[in-house]
């Protein structure tokens, strides 16, 4: 069960094949990996900078895995968040999470990126070749977290 | 008493730390953000519309109502967008 916020890039195979050695009875393994979108409305990205709360950040990041672990039978649970200036296509965003059947790690997964909107303190600034925009939170993200309550 | 800006508020109080050492008056977060905003333009330009700020007390996200105290850590930031 780890969570690490660092500005260099992972690679999700060597990550989860770690946390698989580690694990008594693994029978599947959901990961998400989040990406730097290279067009939005506004037009082509040139980079996108994501600032956060140090020391808050990972105590967000350990609450929520920690919750995670609550809701579902996992046997491993993995986060790792990315800040600094990212280009497109770079990696922002890991998850992987290790259960004995599918389901568990499935829906874990998914909690966590629901949760990872609204609840770490993370801040996008869109990079134009005209100017820069910061990323609003969507209404629609809150109501996702939301769902996981009722 | 500490306190920290993040994203736009940053940028738009224009520093992203500093000490300060408000006056007695100031018991909430709420009377700290109408204390600040008495500082200067910038200070109302980041923290006037309240609804789009959060804010943390000692690193827990808490409301404007929540007590504050002078060894107090305290953050402004927008609505965060992590993931």
């Amino acid at each position: 069960m780890t969570v690490k916020v660092q500005q260099k890039d992972f690679e999700a195979s060597k990550e989860v094949a770690a946390m698989v050695d580690g694990c008594r009875n693994p029978g599947a393994i959901v990961t998400f990996t989040g990406l730097v979108r290279g067009h939005e409305e506004r037009g082509k990205l040139e980079a996108l900078e994501l600032e956060h709360f140090p020391g808050m950040t990972e105590k967000q990041l350990e609450k929520v895995e920690g919750e995670a672990r609550k809701r579902w039978d996992l046997q491993d649970c993995l986060i790792i968040h990315r800040h600094g200036p990212l280009k497109p296509k770079e990696q922002i965003v890991l998850v992987a999470c290790i259960s004995a059947h599918r389901s568990d790690a499935f829906e874990a997964a998914s909690f966590l990126m629901d949760w990872l909107k609204t609840e770490a303190p993370f801040w996008k600034k869109e990079i134009y070749s005209d100017g820069t925009s910061w990323v609003e939170a969507k209404d629609a993200d809150q109501e996702k977290a939301r769902e996981w309550n009722k | 008493m500490n306190l920290l800006y993040f994203a736009w508020v940053r940028e738009r109080i224009g520093k992203d730390q500093e000490r300060v050492s408000p006056p007695d008056a100031v018991k909430t977060i709420s009377d700290l953000g109408d204390w600040l905003c008495t500082r200067g333009e910038n200070y109302v330009h980041a923290l006037e519309d309240r609804k789009k700020i959060r804010v943390a007390l000692n690193q827990v996200f808490v409301s404007w109502d929540q007590e504050v105290f002078k060894d107090d850590e305290v953050a402004f930031f927008p609505p965060v967008t992590g993931g």
